[in-house]
């Protein structure tokens, strides 16, 4: 699967799919940072509505797929490759951390290159700190309990 | 709607080419590309594996740029009169836009506020992120619809971290 190449049509696909999902979370209002407060202040049910029905939908989607045996557009068959638990620490510690940077930015990854496009440009400052975290998880890797 | 049609990117990304909805591995595949050192982590074709996850980030910047400038993307979240008021408690007056520009702007990055606010936290998100092995795309929405184990206990990790910044940290940080 991994040593098919992406061909450029293949990628513009993708590239296409990311702008249908750009204009999507800034019209729901998702990368909003006031919309991210009020869905830790439990004041709205607004967020937890369109997470809820995404969840609902991509659930069916995957049984119909699953069921009915529905190729990938190569040909392959479609995996959802299942996650190790292992001792569940990479989860909830790494989950936890990036939930704090989640509520004081306002933003997960996906809004924050969606606030980019809408020109929050110090924005850009938190990607580049994001990248720059992700690199040292990289070097700290074989350290940290998973 | 908008709930479903993002659901929906999951089918499609498996459809188009068995990519499992994602974003966070964009941020893996940049430092793959760009620094990857001698860090086993980033030691990987970026390309035939990254290519279609810096394509899809690539286009939801574009994305936010063509909602922003044709389709009003930045207009006022409606978001509760609640929070409206829970905020201005916290002297969050500016509540216009996508983001409070009084707390996030370039000149804000010098004081502790707006370096933990700007910086700090995407440093947690991409550590964070890569830790746990997704975001909310990958956990929330890809992995809990598959109803897989880890992806919960990553979403409750989410919620744990997210609650403890907007109920503890993040008055202190504004009432400074």
């Amino acid at each position: 699967m991994s040593d098919t190449r992406n061909s450029r049509r293949t990628l513009l696909v993708y590239l296409i799919l990311g702008v249908l999902f750009g204009i999507v979370v800034t019209k729901a209002e998702v990368i909003s940072w006031f919309r991210i407060q009020e869905m830790f202040r439990f004041q709205s049910f607004h967020m937890y509505g369109i997470i809820a029905s995404a969840i609902a939908t991509a659930a069916l989607s995957l049984q119909l797929i699953k069921r009915l045996g529905v190729r990938a557009a190569d040909g392959t068959t479609i995996v959802v490759p299942p996650k190790v638990m292992g001792s569940g620490t990479r989860y909830w510690l790494g989950g936890t951390l990036f939930g704090l940077g989640w509520a004081l930015s306002g933003a997960c990854p996906g809004p924050l290159f969606a606030l980019l496009g809408n020109g929050v440009w110090v924005i850009g400052v938190t990607i580049l700190s994001a990248i720059v975290g992700t690199w040292t998880y990289g070097a700290l890797r074989p350290r940290l309990p998973h | 709607m908008s709930g479903p049609l993002i659901g929906l990117f999951v089918p499609a990304l498996l459809l188009a080419g068995n990519k499992l909805f994602g974003v966070s591995a964009s941020l893996r595949d940049m430092c793959a590309a760009v620094f990857p050192g001698r860090v086993q982590f980033f030691q990987y074709d970026w390309r035939a594996r990254g290519g279609w996850s810096l394509a899809f980030s690539a286009g939801i910047v574009i994305g936010g740029a063509i909602a922003g400038h044709y389709l009003n993307g930045a207009a006022d979240a409606h978001i509760s009169q609640a929070t409206r008021e829970s905020l201005a408690a916290l002297g969050v007056h500016d509540q216009h836009g996508l983001v409070p520009s009084t707390l996030l702007n370039f000149g804000a990055l010098a004081t502790l506020r707006g370096f933990v606010m700007i910086v700090v936290s995407g440093f947690l998100i991409g550590f964070g992120t890569a830790y746990a092995g997704g975001c909310t795309s990958g956990h929330a929405i890809s992995g809990l619809a598959d109803f897989q184990l880890p992806s919960l206990v990553a979403v409750l990790g989410f919620f744990a971290g997210g609650l403890i910044t907007t109920w503890i940290i993040l008055p202190r940080l504004l009432g400074a």
